[in-house]
């Protein structure tokens, strides 16, 4: 099979194939082809699609859907991650699977709405008080779109957390051709559930710190507690300090590159040269011009290599380490003042490395030429 | 003090709010309502919302999902569509119905078949006793210490004005409170019940407030009590499940664009269309990308229209190659075609930034508001010619003229993607100006 698909029929099609019965959404550009989509594909599969009277409602719906047990997928650009902060910050302390795509487009508040940007990097990931972890996956290609909808499920599941999926308008709006017959379909995982029979459910047991609790659904064989709250194993409100920092601790701790990369082979895509001495770093639809950049770069008898990261968050450090070993520049471009580049900047020697960044926030596309220069520049004598 | 005694839900421990707290009062009200219809505790959720009342859950044997200040009536919802099974019922304060009013609103609007109920003790408890949004006038709190310059909120006729189930109003002193949540809760659709309590802690002792001060008030205000509103109407997941899961199942045409036809293609080709809103510019250019698709190529499209899609540019630009297309900017195209002023407008500093290999395919009217440019520019009747088919078929004609100049594959591979992608009475207007649009070239209507 072989069709002209865009990124947001991409997602649509890797959220109905990877089990999802229950989408909310509300409408905003470069999202809403997602909503539409649901809207038409979920009752198809006897699943519930609604648009609700707000984001907040919108994330809302999909933490009581997904503790009743159903796959469940919410879509919104950064204006819209904005309102679901809060609750982002719910299914984190509740431990909620959750997927939600974040179609970003550039700038604060309304920005240019129908443009493209990767403003919203650093947001996600510190997108709720508290502080504590999330996941969040970013394909490059309408194809990694589909694939990486349904890992995206699969570690929700996996990790009772909220997965994002950020794509942007040029990948999520730009048709591409689709070869149905190359593109990878991951295996589908669900969530860990107790045994039906076992005769006490404790919905926020843990054994080892960074185990993920066994679910049990709202309405199934057990009596459930879920709560905002800091809590104790039961779900009753902890008061005790030593008791709440294994809590809290438990919450960072269960998310890891470590782990994660057993459910998600593609943390990153490293595309390695022999004695490169320049590394280009990318994520995202940026990716794609880097990927070009470095071939011009390469044709021209430079040496360059180049590295896409997949996984935004948490930060694949020993991929990134791995990566820069021997590397004496690394060219990062991104469409945002310079975000994903800091903790690049965290993790590696900046005595030893030099790090030169290339911020485009004019809405359009970073020319693979803009990238090239910047090899060249740092390549003389 | 406040232990419940043969409760049934209810676990015989003490409650923990203050004594005189109408909160205490209500539970055990809530418990026999529950026992009344003998309710399966593994089927039940009591959702519960911030401030003291978000205490309750933990008293009853049954599923409790406490979540965030405001938005419990969203998690009852979304419970109750993931699983219609369920008995929702979501315990909130005047504090939530404040800061949840648009969930308050839009559950009952949609009629979907959850209870809530108000502990309306007309403060905030928890935070200190600052007023809410069912603060009487002139009522004191911490932050209406003058008195309150604000009216109170009606929550029943806020039900009855977006035509929701079932609203009830009561006080703590009525008897048949159990009754009246049973009735409640019963009902097939939005449901809420209103009881009118005490904050012995702070709204009590600021205003003075017993039982009599409650009924002034009622009256005052013309809030009526029992049970102020009920209307049988289908309840939402109902409908959802009449109108959309039952939905009779379309064909839809699955196609596959497999490699059928040549091309000519030597290297990746950036091809910019700069028409108008209403003259299919994205759908024509699906088509276009399509039937590239067919004759073995990569392509990509992405469009540009204003936020008002009836009115102003629409523009797609389509990129082909032989290979996987990795960067999909086109800076400088290697062809413009060109069908309404509006387009023009939009692509003017592409026109003037492109060099002596590219080249415009313009509309014979538009050629006068041509900026300066170095690309050859080739002129074609596209207009007149559409409108003799259909002016919405400007685009595909214009497309279809393009690809018999260029000969980059087959219009035979054009045809091919309309019949496959269009509905037939479409496809048919289509193909006949795709004839037009190659016999423009084939005429040579055009000017160099
Ligand atoms: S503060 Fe008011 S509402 Fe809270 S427990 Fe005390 S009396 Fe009840």
């Amino acid at each position: 099979m072989i069709e002209f698909l865009d990124g947001n029929e991409a997602i649509v099609k890797g959220a109905i194939d990877a089990g999802c019965k229950f989408f909310a959404g509300y409408p905003i550009t470069p999202a809403t082809p997602i909503l539409l989509g649901m809207m038409q594909e979920l009752p198809k599969v006897g699943g519930f699609a609604i648009q609700a009277e707000d984001e907040i409602a919108s994330i809302g719906f999909c933490i009581g859907a997904s503790m009743a047990g159903k796959k469940v997928m919410t879509a919104t650009s950064g204006p819209g991650i904005s309102l679901y902060s809060e609750n982002i910050g719910l299914a984190i302390m509740g431990e909620t699977p959750l997927v939600i795509v974040d179609v970003q487009r550039q700038g604060p508040a309304t920005g240019s709405a129908t443009k493209d940007g990767q403003g919203d990097i650093q947001f996600i990931r510190w997108s709720t008080s508290g502080g504590y972890p999330i996941i969040a996956i970013s394909p490059t290609t309408v194809e990694e779109c589909y694939t990486f909808t349904i890992y995206a499920f699969n570690l929700a599941e996996i990790f009772r957390t909220p997965v994002f999926l950020v794509s942007s308008k040029e990948l999520s709006m730009t048709r591409q051709r689709i070869d149905w017959s190359k593109v990878e379909k991951p295996e589908i995982i669900d969530r860990k559930y107790l045994p039906e029979n076992a005769s006490e459910y404790k919905p926020y047991y843990f054994e080892n710190i960074d185990d993920v609790p066994l679910f049990s659904p709202f309405g199934g064989k057990h009596i459930v507690r879920y709560t905002t709250s800091t809590h104790d194993e039961y779900g009753n409100l902890l008061t005790m300090p030593e008791k709440i920092q294994i809590m809290m601790e438990h919450l960072d701790k269960k998310i890891s590159e470590e782990k994660i990369k057993k459910y998600f082979p593609h943390i990153v895509r490293f595309d390695k040269q022999d004695d490169a001495e320049t590394l280009v770093i990318s994520y995202g639809i940026t990716a794609r011009g880097a990927i070009e950049a470095v071939e011009l770069a390469r044709s021209q008898g430079l040496k360059v290599s180049h590295l896409i990261i997949n996984l935004l968050w948490p930060v694949p450090e020993s991929e990134i380490k791995k990566a820069i070993e021997g590397i004496k520049t690394i060219i990062f471009p991104e469409m945002n003042n310079g975000q994903y580049v800091l903790e690049i900047e965290r993790i590696v020697d900046k005595s030893k490395v030099k790090i030169v960044r290339i911020n485009q926030m004019d809405t359009r596309l970073i020319n693979p030429r803009k990238i090239l220069d910047e090899i060249l520049k740092n390549n003389e004598g | 003090m406040a232990i419940v005694k043969n409760a049934v839900y209810m676990k015989e421990v003490e409650l923990p709010f203050c004594p005189g707290c109408g909160h205490s009062q209500i539970l055990p009200q809530l418990d026999k309502a529950m026992a009344k219809l003998n309710l399966d505790p593994r089927k039940t959720v009591l959702v519960t919302d911030i401030g003291c009342v978000g205490l309750s859950d933990q008293y009853f044997n049954v599923n409790a999902f406490h979540g965030l200040h405001g938005r419990s009536i969203t998690y009852a919802c979304g419970l109750k569509m993931a699983n219609p099974e369920l008995t929702v019922i979501v315990l909130m304060g005047d504090g939530g119905l404040g800061i949840g009013g648009t969930h308050f609103i839009n559950a009952a609007r949609r009629n979907i078949d959850i209870t809530v109920i108000i502990f309306n003790n007309f403060n905030f408890g928890m935070t200190g006793g600052e007023h809410s949004v069912t603060t009487p006038f002139g009522g004191k709190t911490a932050t209406t210490y003058l008195g309150n310059i604000e009216y109170p909120l009606d929550a029943c006729s806020l039900v009855q004005a977006v035509n929701g189930g079932f609203a009830a109003r009561t006080t703590i002193f009525d008897r048949n409170l159990a009754d009246i949540i049973a009735e409640a809760i019963a009902f097939k659709g939005f449901s809420v019940v209103d009881v009118w309590e005490y904050c012995t802690a702070y709204y009590v002792p600021r205003n003075e407030l017993n039982k009599d001060k409650m009924m002034k008030l009622l009256e005052t205000y013309g809030f009526k009590t029992g049970i102020v509103h009920k209307v049988e109407r289908k309840e939402f997941i109902e409908s959802y499940r009449e109108v959309y899961l039952n939905q009779p199942s379309k064909q839809t045409k699955q196609v596959s664009l497999e490699t059928e036809f040549e091309n000519n293609l030597t290297q990746k080709t950036g091809i910019i269309i700069a028409g108008a809103a209403g003259q299919k510019v994205k759908s024509s250019a699906t088509v276009f990308g399509s039937s590239a698709i067919l004759s073995g190529l990569y392509a990509t499209q992405k469009d540009d229209y204003p936020i008002t899609i009836m009115t102003g540019h629409s523009v797609s630009e389509i990129i082909l190659d032989k290979k996987e297309i990795n960067y999909t900017g086109i800076e400088s195209p290697d062809y413009l075609i060109i069908i309404a002023p509006e387009g023009l407008a939009k692509v003017k500093r592409i026109i003037q930034n492109m060099n002596e290999t590219s080249t415009i395919m313009i509309d014979d009217n538009l050629v006068s508001l041509l900026p300066e440019t170095r690309a050859k520019i080739e002129i074609f009747p596209f207009r007149k010619t559409a409108n003799t088919i259909d002016r919405f078929s400007i685009t595909i004609l214009s497309l279809a003229t393009f690809l018999a100049r260029t000969n980059l594959f087959p219009i035979e591979a054009l045809k091919k993607a309309v019949m496959l992608t269009q509905k037939k009475a479409i496809a048919e207007v289509n193909l006949k100006a795709i004839d037009a649009g190659v016999r423009l070239v084939e005429e040579g209507t055009y000017v160099k």
